[in-house]
């Protein structure tokens, strides 16, 4: 579904991808895990068009991403911040609905309202919410907001960037638990960045490692325990020393 | 070597960078009026852009306005009398206001409201990927946020500037009257027999001018806006005085235009 060849990206003098290869299947969860600052949301971008990279390919369905219609492109798309990233001045339920409200999935405002308080449903919100601003709302609302966002318009594929964040470890599972949920019910294609560990075993069917600019190892995540990768290891038991730090 | 041009390049490079800088703003301006012939057209954020800038400036504009005007009649009046030439008052305030000071002064109260809430707001949204998030949903920025706000203000601040330009009439008629014991009514009808179309008409197309600016750099530096409170705060900075500073330079180019002849 998406496939990524020798992605590499500077800022500057800092070279942050270098050569980045990656298959993601159609259907499945993706983590992508790594240090912070070691590219994992600017990988995201590149795959989005936010950010350009300065060589490789990117192929979404065999499509690459350059050459498609950008509205079209998009509109397979969902994504979870990992701020949330809620229009402050929109009510929440206009938050949800903000792509059924303009451009080529526009529908009646009543019937966006209406869909906007079932996504507010299916993550956990009653519409009492929908009314609201984002900035009445918890940290953990606010994450189920920009997750009922990204579901609004039924996307084929879903990105989630560092999902759980700041949030306490109850509400981590319980958002958790809502991805995997709902990435399983729509069948859609997900990749996720975190270095939550808990994340990476409620969420991935798949796990790539991200260190240095390079996907370090790859795999399924039953596998990622025995993985034999001197980096996986170190970074899924949280060990101070290792070839991480030795580069750091 | 080193040492002879290193003088030559501590100049060069500001120069450089400040004509990159320039580039950047009219291939933005460019960009951002582009948008006003493809559709969609966002009616929703142009009304509460309207709403924002042009009803929401109006008491500090009417007031600086009220206050100018008052002010302006006491000094020609004081210089006036030196040649005994006070009966010039109500003419020289109205062609003053009309001309130059409704505009300027509206301008610059224009640009220090919302020049700096317009950076703060698209600042914020851009270091908490807010407009990632646009993009994402299939809208581009440069149409949701920019060209709204361009309209808006273009429109807005003349309206503003014919407001300002009564009331600044109004403070320099009741101080006339109250304090220089000028006749009300010759006051007035000094000021309608004085004052042409061409003195108001100048000062709301420099208004037009100056509102496109005051938007312009509002959006231009929220979108350049780097990452945290540090960088949305020198957006806003950046946005007020590069307002200021094209508001005063385009203002002297338009009167140049208008009546160097």
């Amino acid at each position: 579904m998406i496939t990524l060849e020798n992605i590499h990206k500077s800022f500057g003098a800092q070279h942050v991808l270098r050569g980045v290869t990656l298959e993601v299947p159609k259907g499945t969860s993706m983590v992508v895990i790594g240090g912070s600052g070691t590219g994992k949301s600017v990988l995201l971008k590149c795959i989005l068009g936010l950010v350009s990279p300065d060589s490789g390919t990117i192929r979404v369905a065999g499509e690459d991403v350059t050459r498609s219609d950008r509205d079209a492109f998009l509109a397979r798309f969902g994504m979870l911040f990992q701020g949330g990233a809620l229009f402050d001045s929109l009510p929440v339920w206009q938050n949800v609905a903000f792509r059924l409200m303009r451009g080529s999935l526009k529908r009646p405002k009543a019937e966006a309202r209406e869909i906007a308080v079932a996504k507010l449903r299916r993550v956990g919100l009653g519409p009492d919410v929908a009314d609201k601003l984002p900035a009445e709302l918890s940290g953990g609302m606010q994450k189920r907001v920009g997750l009922a966002r990204a579901i609004a318009a039924e996307p084929e594929i879903i990105f989630f960037d560092e999902p759980t964040t700041g949030l306490d470890p109850i509400m981590a599972g319980v958002i958790n638990d809502l991805i995997r949920e709902i990435v399983t019910e729509m069948g859609a294609t997900a990749v996720t960045i975190t270095h939550d560990m808990s994340s990476v075993r409620a969420i991935a069917d798949n796990v790539a490692m991200l260190h240095d600019g390079v996907i370090k190892w790859t795999g399924p995540v039953e596998k990622m325990d025995d993985s034999g990768d001197a980096y996986v290891d170190q970074f899924i038991h949280g060990r101070a020393d290792g070839p991480i730090a030795a580069i750091r | 070597m080193t040492a002879l041009t290193a003088p030559l390049a501590a100049i060069g490079r500001p120069v450089i960078a400040t004509l990159a800088l320039i580039g950047r703003l009219v291939l933005f301006a460019l960009e951002g009026v582009s948008h006003l012939f493809r559709p969609p057209f966002y009616f929703r954020e142009f009304g509460q852009a309207l709403w924002q800038i042009g009803w929401l400036s109006l008491p500090v504009v009417g007031l600086t306005a009220f206050f100018t005007g008052g002010a302006l009649a006491l000094q020609i009046y004081a210089g006036g009398a030196r040649f005994s030439a006070e009966a010039v008052v109500p003419s020289i305030v109205a062609i003053g206001m009309a001309r130059e000071l409704g505009p300027v002064l509206g301008g610059l109260m224009v640009a220090a409201r919302v020049a700096s809430s317009i950076a703060a707001e698209i600042g914020t949204m851009k270091v908490t990927e807010q407009i990632d998030a646009l993009t994402t949903l299939s809208t581009n920025p440069m149409k949701y946020l920019t060209l709204p706000r361009l309209l808006a203000a273009t429109l807005a601040v003349p309206i503003l500037v014919a407001v300002g330009d009564s009331i600044g009439i109004a403070g320099g008629w009741i101080v006339g009257v109250s304090r220089l014991d000028f006749n009300a009514a010759t006051y007035l009808k000094n000021t309608v027999d004085f004052l042409e179309f061409w003195d108001i008409a100048s000062g709301l197309l420099k208004g037009a001018a100056f509102g496109f600016i005051v938007a312009l750099a509002g959006c231009f530096y929220g979108m350049q806006s780097d990452r945290g409170a540090q960088g949305v705060g020198r957006a806003t900075k950046s946005a007020v005085v590069a307002a200021s500073v094209m508001i005063l330079a385009a203002n002297y180019l338009l009167t140049e235009l208008f009546f160097s002849s």
